[in-house]
């Protein structure tokens, strides 16, 4: 981003936090979260094998492919 | 630092504080949240679908064996199982996490507050768990272009995704104190008896070695009796049981050393090196990534009720400790003697041993003796040596009945490492039949020893390759004879032994 | 030949069915109004002229081999391209998505298919379906039919104009804060939101996870429920489906045509109106509600009173969930790879990747998702904000205990002009004030046209308890009937 783009930016996301800020007004001590609407819990398939795509049809959507898998630039040193 | 300061000195300035992080990979038939298969070994990139290689629009739907497996480990772990948790999301970058998130569980585990007791040298200590919790594991990267195979200095690295989504169990222990000079022994110790535990659960296959147990070593030390604990490291990398004692030791050695001289333990990652038992620093963890974890969307949360623990529990095998009481009762064992077993991991081994047949202190004597000598040799775990119970039972019964000597019974376990095969079989091909008093191959062995007495002294006085002269005398006498069995035959008359 | 292309969708299964006309034809008709009118209208990114036929000439062989056609066989569809497409050009409405062709399709396209709905091609959007007025697209904005100067709205805009504009019967959208029911508004068509988990997520492009949903789109009330019957139900594949079966909608809508509303209790919401909206889109609210107490209904008023932070919890939430949900496009696996030269890092390469493939309404979300979640601030915003939808959520339960629904304006505003809004988020996402509290809460809600202020349409928005959809059919129907007519029906030709 530009260092306009980024003032411009910068001056919105000010004004968006601002205003959902308000979220914190509203007194929520011993509320519970909403996760769902209809709540469902333990929903889980059985352990059973199902088909896996092409491995051709993978890596045809693939930048780049090298030895039948995803080729990536270096990855910065994580270790010395 | 060429040498490791003892333990024993270490913790006579600093008390260690230990802590052990283990990654489990469930041996399901699918993977976490889609039903591609978790086979080890296939082609890359065979075993995906949209959902482990996160495509756009995919969604993530839990196993319900990898549920019950890591409540399963919960129960026997002594945890407290959540009556209603959520799965969260963990969120960075890497190349092997297709969503750049890993499904995970942060601040609402599955399990909680358990313990596993070890004993080491007659002491036992319980290790306390804080957590287990469920997870999927990452692809697998391979660096290319640099000289160790490592990130460090690599070109471009290759990704596969068959290892994405496989469910993982995380088990922490709470830092475990009052460990003093025995930590590094403890920390092996929790690992063993773990994976003992893992193994009887039947929910892994937990090889250390393919990557399916997997162990990060935290270690601090802090100044004796101070009750100040000191700052931690946090050793990956470590790929076995004898690696998780170095590290230990390794780490309790560098930090002693530093501290020794006013300065300072960083809070960081190390590697661990296998080849040389050292660590090396890695990620520095002064600034603790921000992983911005929240409760999962795209999942619902787990509410095991009491019936389906209840039916969970029932379903638990005799746990490793129980089953060690009763087999020490069956075989006749001390506390002292069930410890040497396992921690030297072959409590199953020796009462699969006893059960072939074999009287359970001679079981105990071979595979505690011979056998462990040979898997240490090899850093192999006895029970990948590749020698069974039933074979060793064999010659056992065969050395008890007077077929084969001791020294013999070595040379046909010597003959399975190397090549596999019957014990009878090979005590036939080898004409291992040892000396009784009409044995012919016994006899000629007694005839050439006193046909040369001078030769037989000098063997007894130790000059153990003068006994070659004997073994030509013993074979033409008895043609079939093996060369190695001749010389063993001979050594063992003369009363010493050549190896 | 052009006259199919004004039928509606129940309409033209009929008369395939009988034999009246083929698929073919239907099919054939409809692309050739996309190209007449869609080179104004800008609705399609891609037009899937030879699937379309194939998919249609397969409806014409069922019919002659006698097979059992579904009730919407033969129809030509307009599928939002947020939703994965086997085979087809998926993008979202982002460059960088451009060119990627799923492996897979989507449940709801899956069902589509099998229900022998001919899908005409993919639809405009704003970028990741964050936007309402499809401008935020990266490739091209769409132009409203009923006034080719103003925005269609948004996310779902070019499904909404591709229907208003009689380039296909039907539409499928997807809606997070108001993306399905406020662009119908503007258009002059109808827009469902189903009951959260009521309709497949498994294929649509995540934006918001706890609030995305796919819905219809149609000319008609009958038409809208007759694709949600195809689309909804439990699927194995999304965890967070439902498992009720899918409400009557289609029979509701039937029943509504009746035009008789008596015993039904229909609450307006205070908050949902006032200050801030266009006296016009009021009149025409107010109109409509006196046609449905006309009709029968008891007409009174309630209180919401969180509704009036529905909009700041919704602006932390759908931020924090999408900064994670868009974390994968980072040029690895598909999609666009920006940089990568053989020189620079894979760090490096994400970053500019994701720097010229997102457009800046996305990059503004991220950054403030990302700001909500991080430690030290995720109680503060996106917990808070978990919890205000359980106070919103109360609000509705207490509301649904005085009425069978609730009533709103759709939208505060009618189509505004392309460009007017887009420099000034806070203006744009005003847009969101009506549909919101129904999203955060995950209950269902259409919206149905009402009326004209200005020639320019606006909706009526229904509102019902969840798993309750057909209420909203039902009351949208009635409504529908005393008009006469579709509202589409008065538009300008284009």
């Amino acid at each position: 981003m530009t260092e306009q783009e980024l003032d411009v930016f910068a001056g919105q996301l000010d004004v968006i936090l601002g205003s959902v800020a308000r979220v914190g007004e509203v007194a929520a001590a011993d509320i519970e979260p909403t996760t769902h609407a209809v709540p469902l819990r333990n929903v889980l398939r059985p352990d059973e094998v199902g088909p896996c795509l092409d491995r051709s049809v993978v890596l045809a959507q693939a930048p780049a492919v090298e030895d039948n898998r995803f080729r990536v630039p270096r990855i910065l040193d994580d270790e010395q | 630092m060429t040498t490791l300061e003892s333990t024993v000195d270490i913790t006579g300035r600093y008390d260690p504080v230990i802590g052990l992080e283990t990654h489990v990979e469930l041996g399901t038939a699918s993977k976490m949240f889609c039903g591609c298969p978790t086979t080890f070994g296939a082609e890359p990139n065979t075993q995906v679908c949209p959902v482990c290689l996160g495509l756009p629009g995919s969604l993530p739907v839990p196993n319900e064996v990898a549920v019950e497996s890591t409540i399963r480990i919960g129960l026997a772990l002594h945890c407290e199982i959540a009556s209603w948790c959520r799965f969260a999301r963990k969120n960075y970058f890497y190349p092997d996490m297709p969503k750049n998130f890993q499904i995970s569980q942060y601040d609402e585990p599955l399990c909680t507050d358990g313990y596993l007791d070890v004993t080491v040298e007659g002491r036992t200590v319980r290790v306390e768990i804080e957590r287990v919790h469920l997870e999927e594991d990452t692809g697998k990267s391979l660096h290319v272009g640099g000289a160790t195979g490592r990130i460090h200095g690599a070109d471009h690295s290759l990704v596969d995704y068959n290892r994405a989504g496989i469910p993982l169990v995380e088990i922490v222990t709470k830092p475990v104190t009052g460990t003093g000079a025995l930590a590094p022994e403890i920390g092996r110790a929790y690992v063993t008896e773990l994976r003992e535990l893992l193994r009887s659960l039947g929910v892994s296959d937990v090889r250390m070695e393919q990557g399916s147990l997997r162990c990060d070593v935290n270690v601090s030390l802090s100044p004796a009796g101070s009750g100040v604990w000191g700052t931690r490291s946090e050793t990956k990398n470590v790929n076995s049981l004898r690696s998780v004692e170095r590290a230990i030791r390794y780490e309790m050695s560098r930090q002693a050393e530093l501290l020794d001289r006013g300065a300072r333990v960083v809070q960081e990652t190390r590697h661990f090196h296998e080849d040389n038992g050292r660590t090396t620093p890695g990620r520095s963890k002064e600034e603790a990534t921000d992983y911005r974890y929240f409760p999962e969307p795209d999942l619902v949360p787990l509410a095991p009720d009491a019936g389906w623990v209840n039916r969970l529990r029932a379903t638990l095998p005799e746990l490793p400790a129980q089953r060690r009481a009763r087999l020490a009762g069956e075989l006749g064992a001390t506390d002292f003697e069930m410890e040497s077993m396992a921690n030297a991991g072959v409590v199953e081994l020796v009462a699969a041993t006893a059960a072939a047949g074999a009287p359970p202190a001679e079981a105990r004597n071979w595979w505690l003796g011979y056998l462990a000598q040979e898997a240490n040799k090899r850093e192999l775990e006895p029970a990948d040596l590749g020698v069974t119970p039933e074979q060793v039972a064999r010659i056992i019964a065969l050395v008890d009945e007077g077929t084969l000597s001791v020294a013999l019974g070595r040379q046909v376990i010597d003959v399975i490492l190397e090549a596999g095969g019957d014990v009878d079989t090979i005590v036939a091909e080898r004409g291992l039949q040892v000396v009784s008093d009409s044995d012919a191959l016994g006899q000629a062995a007694d005839e050439a020893i006193a046909a040369k007495p001078d030769i037989a002294e000098k063997v007894r006085a130790g000059k153990i390759n003068a006994v070659g002269p004997l073994i030509g005398d013993v074979r033409r006498a008895v043609p079939q004879a093996d060369a190695a069995t001749v010389r063993t035959i001979l050594l063992e008359k003369l009363g010493v032994s050549g190896g | 030949m052009s006259e199919l292309t004004y039928l509606g969708a129940a309409e033209i299964a009929v008369a395939i069915a009988a034999g009246d006309v083929s698929a073919e034809e239907v099919t054939r008709a409809h692309l050739d109004r996309i190209e007449q009118v869609d080179g104004m209208v800008r609705a399609f990114l891609h037009v899937d002229t030879d699937g379309a036929l194939d998919a249609a000439r397969r409806v014409d062989a069922d019919r002659a081999a006698g097979r059992d056609l579904g009730p919407l066989a033969g129809v030509p569809l307009a599928m939002k391209d947020v939703v994965v497409t086997q085979g087809l050009p998926t993008t979202a409405g982002s460059k960088i998505l451009e060119g990627w062709i799923p492996p897979y399709d989507a449940t709801i396209t899956r069902k589509i298919k099998d229900a022998g709905i001919v899908m005409l091609g993919k639809t405009n959007m704003d970028e990741f379906a964050m936007g309402s007025s499809t401008e935020n697209s990266a490739f091209h904005p769409t132009h409203n039919p009923w006034d080719l100067d103003r925005i269609p709205g948004g996310s779902s805009g070019g499904s909404s104009a591709a229907v208003s504009a009689f380039e296909a019967a039907l539409g499928i959208g997807t809606d997070t804060g108001g993306s399905i029911r406020q662009p119908a508004a503007v258009t002059g068509i109808v827009g469902h939101k189903p009951t959260y988990g009521g309709v497949s997520r498994y294929g649509l492009i995540a934006f918001s996870s706890s609030l995305d949903q796919a819905g219809p789109f149609g000319r008609t009330v009958l038409d809208a429920a007759l694709l949600h019957e195809v689309i909804g139900g439990h699927d194995p594949l999304d965890s967070t489906s439902i498992p009720q079966p899918v409400p009557p909608v289609a029979a509701a809508a039937r029943d509504g045509a009746r035009a008789d509303l008596t015993g039904v209790r229909v609450a307006v919401v205070r908050e949902l109106g006032g200050e801030g909206y266009q006296p016009g889109v009021l009149a025409a609210f107010q109109e409509a509600v006196s046609t449905l107490r006309a009709l029968g209904a008891t007409v009174l008023e309630v209180s919401c009173p969180h509704f009036d932070y529905a909009l700041a919890a919704y602006y932390l939430i759908a931020p924090s969930e999408c900064s994670s949900n868009l974390a994968r496009f980072d040029g690895v696996r598909y999609g666009l790879r920006v940089g990568d030269d053989g020189v620079r890092s894979l760090e490096d390469v994400m970053s500019l990747t994701r720097e010229a493939g997102f457009g800046p309404e996305v990059k503004r979300r991220i950054m403030i998702g990302t700001y909500a979640l991080s430690s030290g601030y995720y109680d503060a915003y996106y917990g808070q904000a978990q919890k205000v939808r359980t106070l919103i959520s109360r609000d509705f339960a207490a509301a649904f205990e005085q009425a069978d629904v609730l009533v709103s304006p759709s939208s505060p505003f009618v189509a505004f002009g392309i460009g007017e809004r887009i420099d000034d988020p806070m203006a744009m996402y005003v847009n969101d004030l009506c549909t919101l509290p129904a999203s955060l809460a995950g209950t269902p809600a259409i919206s149905v046209p009402c009326g004209l202020s200005e020639g320019l349409p606006v909706g009526l928005q229904v509102m019902a308890p969840a798993l309750a959809d057909d209420r909203c059919y039902r009351v949208a129907a009635a409504l529908e009937a005393d008009h006469g007519h579709p509202l589409t029906e008065e538009a300008p030709a284009l």
